[in-house]
């Protein structure tokens, strides 16, 4: 615990600030605090494991910390941890981190449920990975692992050598003759993990009656790929910063770097000059436009069912966004373009050639945008399939922690760009959206006007760089060789990924690698919201309500 | 074996074992062998109806509609304007595994995915063919000293051609899938070079630490996975 660090390197200013609201929230929860803490982002204030659910109630109902964006366990050589960190929607850049530490012989603590129900898959995930065990949690199952696994991979004294077996058990054969129960009418539908509509590997576990969706249970941990593990075996200046691009693959990948950047740039305290900040928020825009292509192509291709002309342009939108990031990055997916404290390289030569490029797709934009209005968002099938289907209530929402288009598609107005700003955001002229349906509809309006406010973003940008000085073209700032930031700080920062907020949580052990590597990923929360959505609904509206989420499982699985 | 008294244990053993058996047992056996059934092995006529329907399969295939990680966007972009690779023959996707004669394995295989696939896999009709795409495929890729990553598709199914990158570009996979084609023309199938980790009954496993551990668990019926990394490459 590092309760005498201070943050020599930080703001005074901006310390004070977060040290005084550490004194006020101590001075709310009273007795329950039993130490401090200092994270680099927030005050943490640590917490017995018998009384989570009292501090964390009086935390939201009294302080207004609406918001549990993410929860951190981690082993110790002497405890376990676990780590909430809150904030609120309203003002994002209040944060705080209860810290419940946990004995090593009898790692439980109470869960966190009852106050915010995202808690629900967070602690399953925690005692998947770690081993930590949630007293009054509902369902306490491995989430991302299969059931037979044995030991808890992220804890400090797992063998990865040791041999591990899956059975069929858990695979029931789809094929298998019919089973009928005595009673009920219900039946029970796998969808997924191999299935058109899920959008890679997802399995949902559906009950049935008729055409009604009675339960339903998403099955996740089919593209587990062990990202956090990757993360901490990997030295923070070099090693890192590939894994990103394969959270939110969707071409997403400037989004997803930008995350790491940020939360290892502050960690580090590593400045990025202006020029590369605006480079960084140029690409990532254009990210963000493939992604919400995809989004848009692969949703009409779950209310049409076929590949049809709404896919292909899609994808030949997309075609020319990549085209324009290969030029930038070199690459058409998988970019690897950002560093610690700037960007690889400068803007392709000859620049007037790229900005030709860009400005003619920005042109064609709004003509093809109108296109897809035509045939998408007026079109009667796809509004009898969309509008009032998939109604996910704005408390609802919040309570699960939903983020990102699917949050703005509710009614909230909540957007990282603009409420903790990063990057060139806040100097340029542009709007946040939002849309208060509710329903699958809303969200697929905001993703087709946040693709207007990111070409308007990207428009300015390349204004701006268009006339920026020769000599002050400075792409990186300096950076030492080895980075090894001081032991024992502790960071969470987030940015606005494709689909929300992508948080990163790391803590550093005083060597040139991540202690702890944990990733808060968007799509996680957003799709723990679909048995919400979808209970008592149509089949075919769960397909909807599903696309509408737009999730991508290596994002939801890590 | 009596599916009534245990709804998980499958008839497909028999499936499996066939499946295996044909693959060590000959290589050409991957191609239709009604034919030779029914014409017997002498007629002159046979071999060019043969060559006639290696042709016939390479230029009409069937895509499995299959998205796994990354790779399978770069899949769709092949799938789609620009790359479009219908213009090759092959570019139909077929959401069901039974209409499909070639699958690609577009992304990382973890464990808790990798006995789904060699069922999708196990339902496609014979003959069959399998492009792996992307390092992933291959070794594991970027992934590869992850806990809970396969060490490459061939750990679970045969694959045919394999085809690098992270991701491949889409002219890539379409070059890959060309050579599927010439091969299939051909009348070539690959050396099968799958790794034991064909499902096994539990029963059958050596007994060390892990079986132990999990003998009280699991069924001596039960097909099981075993990802023994150790002796992974
Ligand atoms: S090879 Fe690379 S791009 Fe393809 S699935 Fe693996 S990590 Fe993703």
């Amino acid at each position: 615990m590092s309760l005498e660090e201070q943050q020599p390197d930080d703001d005074p200013a901006e310390l004070e600030a977060a040290v005084s609201r550490g004194d006020e929230l101590a001075e709310l929860l009273g007795d329950l605090v039993i130490g401090r803490e200092e994270h680099m982002n927030a005050p943490g204030l640590v917490v017995r494991p018998d009384e989570v659910q009292e501090a964390l109630f009086k935390l939201r109902d009294e302080a207004g910390f609406d918001h549990l964006s993410c929860l951190t366990a981690q082993e110790y050589e002497d405890r376990y941890e676990s780590i909430y960190h809150l904030t609120s929607f309203d003002d994002r850049t209040d944060e705080v981190s209860v810290v419940v530490p946990t004995s090593k012989d009898n790692p439980v603590s109470q869960s966190a449920e009852p106050v915010y129900r995202t808690a629900d898959w967070h602690e399953r995930e925690a005692y998947d990975l770690v081993g930590i065990q949630y007293e009054g949690h509902p369902d306490l199952r491995r989430i991302l692992l299969p059931e037979t696994w044995q030991g808890h991979p992220l804890g400090l004294d797992y063998d990865q050598e040791r041999p591990q077996i899956a059975t069929l058990r858990e695979h029931a054969n789809p094929l298998e003759k019919d089973q009928r129960a005595e009673q009920g009418n219900t039946m029970y539908v796998n969808i997924g993990p191999h299935h058109p509509a899920t959008h890679g590997v997802l399995h949902v576990e559906t009950v049935v009656d008729g055409e009604q969706v009675v339960d339903l249970n998403p099955d996740i941990g089919y593209l587990h790929r062990c990202e956090e593990q990757m993360c901490q075996q990997g030295t923070y200046r070099h090693q890192i910063m590939p894994y990103p691009d394969r959270w939110d693959y969707i071409s997403a990948g400037l989004l997803n770097e930008w995350a790491y950047a940020r939360a290892a740039e502050d960690l580090a305290d590593i400045d990025v000059p202006e020029y590369a900040q605006i480079i960084r928020t140029l690409g990532a825009e254009l990210c963000r436009i493939a992604s919400h292509m995809i989004a848009l192509g692969t949703f009409a291709l779950d209310v049409y069912g076929d590949f049809t002309a709404i896919f292909m342009y899609a994808m030949r939108d997309r075609e020319i966004v990549q085209n324009i990031l290969e030029d930038l990055t070199g690459q058409r997916m998988m970019f690897n373009y950002f560093r610690l404290g700037g960007v690889v390289w400068d803007l392709p030569e000859p620049r007037e050639e790229f900005f030709e490029k860009i400005r003619d797709f920005l042109d064609g934009l709004p003509e093809a945008l109108e296109e897809y209005h035509d045939m998408i968002t007026s079109n009667e099938i796809l509004q009898a399939r969309t509008v009032g289907t998939g109604v996910l209530p704005p408390e609802v929402a919040k309570s699960y922690g939903a983020t990102g288009p699917v949050a703005r598609g509710s009614g909230i107005d909540y957007d990282l760009r603009r409420d903790d700003s990063y990057g060139y955001y806040d100097e340029l002229d542009w709007d946040v959206v939002v849309e208060d349906g509710c329903d699958n509809f809303s969200r697929l309006l905001v993703r087709m006007r946040e693709v207007e406010e990111s070409a308007k973003i990207i428009q300015q940008c390349v204004d701006l760089l268009e006339d920026w000085p020769e000599d002050e073209r400075n792409i990186q700032s300096n950076v030492p060789r080895t980075l090894k930031p001081d032991e024992d700080t502790e960071i969470y920062r987030a940015v606005e990924g494709a689909k929300g907020e992508l948080g990163i949580y790391i803590r550093a052990d005083g060597t040139d690698k991540p202690a702890r590597f944990k990733i808060r990923s968007p799509c996680f929360s957003n799709l723990q919201t679909l048995p919400e959505m979808s209970e008592g609904e149509y089949i075919p509206d769960m397909i909807a309500s599903l696309g509408s989420l737009d999730i991508v499982l290596g994002e939801v699985d890590r | 074996m009596s599916s009534e008294q245990k709804p998980f244990v499958t008839d497909d053993t028999q499936v499996q074992t066939e499946t295996r058996d044909a693959r060590m047992a000959g290589a050409d056996d991957r191609f239709n062998s009604k034919l030779r059934e029914a014409f017997g092995s002498s007629p002159f006529i046979l071999t060019k109806f043969d060559k006639f329907m290696n042709w016939v399969r390479g230029s009409s295939m069937f895509m499995l509609q299959f998205g796994i990680a990354c790779c399978s966007i770069e899949m769709m972009h092949t799938y789609a304007i620009k790359h479009d690779l219908d213009r090759f023959a092959a570019g139909v996707p077929r959401a069901s595994p039974r209409q499909a004669d070639v699958i690609i394995v577009p992304g990382t295989i973890v464990s808790k995915f990798a006995p789904r696939m060699k069922r999708v896999y196990d339902q496609m009709p014979e003959p069959k063919f399998v492009v792996g795409m992307g390092s992933c495929t291959i070794s594991g890729g970027p992934f590869q000293e992850g806990y809970n990553v396969i060490k490459g598709a061939e750990e679970v199914i045969p694959v045919d051609i394999h085809i690098p990158g992270c991701p491949p570009r889409p002219e890539a996979l379409i070059y890959g899938i060309a050579k599927l084609q010439e091969r299939i023309a051909n009348g070539e199938s690959s050396p099968v070079t799958v790794k034991p980790y064909e499902l096994e009954q539990f029963g059958d496993l050596e007994r060390d630490e892990i079986v132990d551990k999990l003998a009280a668990q699991i069924d001596e019926d039960d097909l099981v996975m075993r990802y023994n990394w150790a002796d992974s490459p």
